[in-house]
């Protein structure tokens, strides 16, 4: 295997201003087994950056180290840095509660809480925050309005959030994200147990996110990154093989492996 | 490189790629045969070139219909994107060679027999025997997957202006001198430009087929070298 160049050598655009999240050298391990290979790339802030690869590379991993959330698990760990704002998020002084209010995550499968559509977005903001009723109002308003769900809601906030579709309820887990006013977003395969409809409005949500807040996205769906991102990191076998424009990945990547990975010529 | 796992995607390609091979080898036809009808007066030679024209023309259409059914079915990517919608651009190249080589085929009969002095046919003749050597060279590099090569052979479409110059001073004497040969004259006039055109095609070729292959443009545009066009003062 040929020697890589790091990412940040290889991006035919460099990011000019300070990245929003820098990964240093990150390895990451489930028990003894490696699942990260010493990555290092930077994501620029107020963008969409799009992890691509095969069932295994890695790129839902990488996307977990951002908000610390394998450390639910035993066993599971991350080595070297990933400063946010300059700041090692990995270092052990790190409150992961205001981590996580700070670094959102969507899941592949729609995640409502049992309670009422108002009570799932109001939840998390009581945690952080003394509303008052009418205050709180608002925030749940302006929260499902952001993730362009208010219209199809607003008759019927006391309704569970099971109630709703599974597009709605994956904007409602959207809006519930936006809700603690996070400024990363993670997003896991948010639309692959979506209808095509109820994905372009996922999409369609995610390009007006952007002007916000900093998106990170997993997806299998190499249109979908296409469709949504700036920049696109390809990884295999737990490395990153290339990160660049997603222009560029997608009509002449530098990389054999990625060219042979989004042809659809692997293995 | 590996086939794609879905193989008949492969196929798609080959298949296009099989089309784009018969309309290089037909334009390399249609420009010899209109420019030997030319110098030697054969209509009926010429008459063919004029008729393979329409084949020329249902090439091109069958493959224009396969690539954007290719385009909506399976969503190419990287290389194989600039693989089909480089093939539907070069075609739209091929497909004017056939027209400019059917147009100058089709004057074969107005100039008539005799009427092409012999040096001046010794000019065009060698002109189009470069442009041929380009196009063949073309198809060559292409097979090859020559990147350099195809930056080089852009470069020398330079030597086919040089010599449409050429033969644009000599007819211009021949026309001065005695001016019964105008007609005629103009006639081989249009088919020195045509050829001239022919090499502009292949030099789009050749950017379109490197860009196929690299994916990078080669830089912009060489300066044109066409005195005829704004004539000295």
């Amino acid at each position: 295997m040929k020697p890589m160049l790091s990412a940040e050598l290889a991006l035919s655009q460099p990011i000019a201003e300070p990245p929003k999240i820098e990964v240093r050298n990150l390895s990451f391990y489930y028990g003894a087994s490696q699942a990260l290979k010493n990555i290092s790339l930077s994501l620029p802030d107020r963008t969409v950056t799009a992890f691509i690869g095969p069932s295994g590379c890695g790129k839902s991993t990488l996307l977990r180290c951002f908000n610390r959330i394998y450390e639910l698990y035993p066993r599971q760990r991350a080595e070297g840095e990933i400063l946010l704002d300059g700041e090692n998020i990995l270092d052990r002084a790190q409150d992961l509660n205001l981590l996580r209010t700070r670094i959102g995550m969507v899941f592949q499968k729609p995640t409502p809480f049992p309670m009422s559509i108002y009570e799932n977005i109001a939840f998390g903001i009581r945690l952080y925050e003394n509303l008052s009723k009418s205050e709180m109002d608002d925030r749940v308003e302006q929260a499902l309005t952001r993730a362009a769900l208010w219209n199809e809601v607003k008759d019927k906030l006391d309704a569970s959030g099971l109630s709703l579709s599974g597009g709605q309820q994956q904007r409602l887990c959207i809006a519930r994200t936006v809700a603690v006013k996070p400024e990363v977003i993670l997003l896991d395969e948010p639309a692959s147990a979506l209808d095509p409809l109820s994905t372009a409005k996922i999409e369609e949500l995610i390009d007006e996110l952007k002007d916000d807040y900093t998106i990170v996205i997993v997806t299998h769906n190499m249109q979908q990154a296409a469709r949504v991102s700036t920049r696109t990191a390809f990884m295999y076998l737990g490395e990153l093989v290339e990160f660049d424009l997603t222009e560029r990945i997608f009509t002449a990547p530098r990389e054999k492996r990625t060219q042979d990975y989004i042809t659809g010529r692997f293995g | 490189m590996f086939g794609h796992t879905i193989q008949s995607f492969d196929d798609d390609l080959r298949e296009i790629g099989d089309i784009l091979d018969a309309m290089g080898a037909l334009a390399g036809t249609m420009v010899s045969g209109a420019t030997a009808a030319l110098l030697s007066a054969d209509t009926a030679l010429a008459r063919r070139v004029i008729s393979d024209d329409a084949v020329m023309d249902d090439h091109q259409r069958g493959l224009d219909a396969r690539v954007i059914a290719l385009i909506a079915l399976r969503q190419p990517m990287a290389e194989d994107l600039r693989t089909v919608v480089g093939a539907m651009r070069i075609a739209g190249d091929l497909e004017r060679i056939g027209d400019l080589a059917k147009n100058i085929a089709k004057r074969v009969a107005a100039i008539g027999a005799n009427a092409v002095p012999r040096s001046l046919s010794h000019s065009i003749d060698a002109m189009a025997q470069l442009v041929l050597s380009q196009l063949n060279e073309l198809a060559r590099l292409y097979g090859s997957g020559d990147a350099p090569g195809l930056a080089r052979l852009r470069a020398g479409d330079e030597r086919v202006d040089v010599r449409y110059n050429a033969v644009f001073r000599e007819l211009l004497t021949y026309m001065m001198e005695d001016p019964r040969k105008i007609t005629p004259c103009t006639h081989l006039l249009f088919c020195a430009k045509n050829l001239e055109r022919i090499g502009d095609h292949v030099t789009n070729i050749a950017e379109n087929a490197y860009y196929m292959l690299t994916g990078e443009q080669l830089p912009p545009d060489r300066p044109k070298q066409d005195e005829t066009a704004a004539p000295a003062a």
